[in-house]
């Protein structure tokens, strides 16, 4: 287990490394440049006055020298200051970061619970309308943007019935919860009909094992069948989809995020791409990535405490 | 049709008229099995053959209660087998206590989650049965404490079908059924199942039903024997009369088709025709 998860960590940081050299390349071949808006709009520029700040900047380095320098500074902690607002990047990611944290993690709740329920539904009445109601209904809901779901909902829950805010994070928990239900509802929305889909095609697979048939004629009841043979059974795919799902979420929050006027990371990368804010779009994006391998990777790691078989092959490996 | 079933006093199981047949795309219904009538005594043992589509697997299936019947019977020791698992737990169990399976493929008729010993405690707890039996159960069927911990990926096809065997018994079955359950087995394999089998029947006085294409297993471990085609029974009697003087015409064409000293593949053929 140790070996696994050590090379597992390995395959990690290589991961994170090759990521952040294309996000910096990317950022750094984006059309525009900082070095303007820096040195505060292209009224009055001086071909010296953008030397300076290019040089004040580092901007006037080779590619791979401003990279190794930015990596450098990112080891210590140190994300540099935001072009726009001069702030440490790191302070304006943690105020920004909670919420969208909330806001995943809410989603995360909505679309497992609820999706991976109504795919054991549909996978129990297999063939019946509830199971042809399931796949419908998950169906229509992602094939609806998240942003046009986004102002159904605004428009329904918000406007017409006035149950939820429609704006902000709110505070408190009883706060955010009330605040992030409608985004992280439309968020949650278009992973429903995946998360459904697979727990029904898992399900249904694990349930026509004869093994299945077995327990049924020795006499367990029904409910225990779906519990301990099929869903258990079954668990694998549909972990490994939550998981992945989530993962996406975190890079995922932008347009919810802008509809519903909350201000997460989301956002905040949205501003510092329009503002040519480097430092800023750099250290979200970067975020962003280490958060989805971190993800897949637990998803990975927790695999064998769910089952047995890939602990043997782990350990056979 | 030579003997009809014995419906006696001393019959364990006594299946009467079972029919059942499947929609088919489009229009008309597949006759899987009709009018499918037979007993066995207990402690008897019973083999149903045919070949493939011959409607012999969904007969043990509606034994077991897996599959319902669209008409027709099972009785059990005088009572009659609800068609579908009973909500109540004690009736439930007892109804699970009459009539036991053995799949054909015991790569997938074991839940791979689980070792051989939690298996079968599983099952011993689910009858409140004493969950040290699972040691003696894994014992009588031949197999060690090695296996005990081992799950079933890390069995032999044979080991997992002595498994699967163990934890019907775990019930304490009065009729045990076995779907061509040594037909996924190679032959020196089988002739072990068969022997085991057979002990088992003596030691403890189930009863078998035996359904499987191979005549010569068929032969070793039946006392009656019940042949069937498209969904029918063609014939039926002790084994050792329907073998050697088949009454019907399509018993002499599986004997035909049974290797055997001397045996012509080219005779068999034009005897299908």
């Amino acid at each position: 287990m140790a070996v696994r998860i050590a090379r597992r960590l390995a395959g990690f940081l290589a991961t994170l490394l090759a990521a952040s050299f294309v996000i910096f390349a990317a950022v750094y071949a984006a059309p525009g440049d900082p070095a303007v808006f820096l040195a505060g709009g292209r009224d009055k520029l001086t071909p010296e006055r953008l030397a300076t700040v290019r040089a004040q900047y580092h901007l006037d380095e080779p590619l791979v020298v401003q990279y190794g320098r930015w990596l450098g500074d990112c080891l210590h902690f140190d994300l540099g200051r935001s072009f726009k607002y001069g702030d440490q990047v790191a302070d304006l990611i943690t105020a920004r970061l909670g919420t969208t944290l909330e806001l995943v993690a809410y989603a995360t709740v909505l679309f497992v619970v609820l999706g991976v329920g109504a795919g054991i539904l549909a996978a129990v009445r297999q063939s019946t309308w509830v199971d042809s109601a399931v796949v419908g209904g998950t169906t229509l809901a992602a094939s609806v943007p998240s942003f046009v779901a986004a102002i159904a909902l605004v428009s329904l829950f918000g406007v017409q019935l006035g149950w939820f805010p429609v704006t902000g994070s709110g505070r408190g928990f009883a706060g955010t919860l009330h605040h992030l239900t409608l985004p992280a509802l439309s968020l949650a929305l278009g992973a429903l009909a995946l998360i459904s889909r697979v727990t029904r095609q898992a399900m249904a697979e694990a349930a026509a094992s004869d093994h299945v048939e077995a327990a049924r004629a020795s006499g367990v009841p029904e409910r225990e069948i779906v519990r301990r043979h099929v869903l258990r059974n079954a668990l694998g795919p549909i972990i490994t989809m939550c998981g992945l799902v989530m993962a996406g979420m975190l890079a995922g929050t932008v347009v919810v995020e802008t509809a519903f006027g909350i201000s997460g990371i989301g956002s905040l990368l949205v501003g510092a791409i329009n503002t040519h804010d480097f430092p800023v779009a750099q250290a979200v994006l970067l975020l962003m990535v280490a958060g989805y391998i971190a993800v897949t990777t637990l998803v990975d790691l927790l695999h064998p405490l769910l089952d047995p078989r890939v602990k043997q092959e782990a350990r056979t490996a | 049709m030579s003997t009809e079933p014995r419906n006696g006093p001393d019959a364990l199981l006594v299946v009467d008229g079972l029919r059942k047949t499947y929609p088919l795309p489009g229009r008309g219904r597949l006759t899987a099995a009709d009018d499918v009538s037979f007993s066995v005594a207990p402690g008897g043992s019973l083999g149903i053959v045919g070949e493939s589509g011959s409607g012999k697997t969904t007969v043990a299936r509606m034994l077991v209660g897996l599959v319902r019947p669209d008409a027709g019977t099972v009785t059990v020791d005088g009572r009659p087998r609800s068609p579908r698992p009973p909500r109540r737990r004690q009736a439930r169990l007892a109804r699970a206590r009459e009539v036991q399976m053995v799949f054909q493929d015991p790569y997938i008729s074991l839940d791979p989650r689980l070792t051989a010993a939690q298996c079968l405690r599983t099952t011993l707890r689910l009858h409140g049965r004493d969950e040290a039996t699972a040691v003696r159960l894994l014992e009588r069927v031949g197999l060690g404490e090695r296996e005990a911990d081992a799950r079933p990926r890390q069995l032999s096809g044979g080991q997992r079908q002595r498994l699967a065997i163990a934890r019907a018994l775990a019930v304490q079955p009065r009729v045990l059924v076995l779907d061509e359950a040594v037909a996924a087995l190679d032959v020196s394999i089988q002739a072990q199942i068969l022997q085991l089998l057979d002990t088992i029947r003596r030691d403890t006085g189930v009863a078998l039903v035996f359904v499987s294409h191979d005549l010569a297993v068929v032969q070793h471990v039946t006392d009656d024997v019940l042949v069937m085609h498209r969904g029918s029974v063609v014939e039926q009697g002790p084994t050792q009369r329907v073998l050697a003087e088949p009454a019907h015409d399509y018993t002499r064409l599986l004997l035909a088709a049974v290797p055997r000293e001397g045996w012509d593949p080219e005779g068999a053929v034009p005897a299908r025709a």
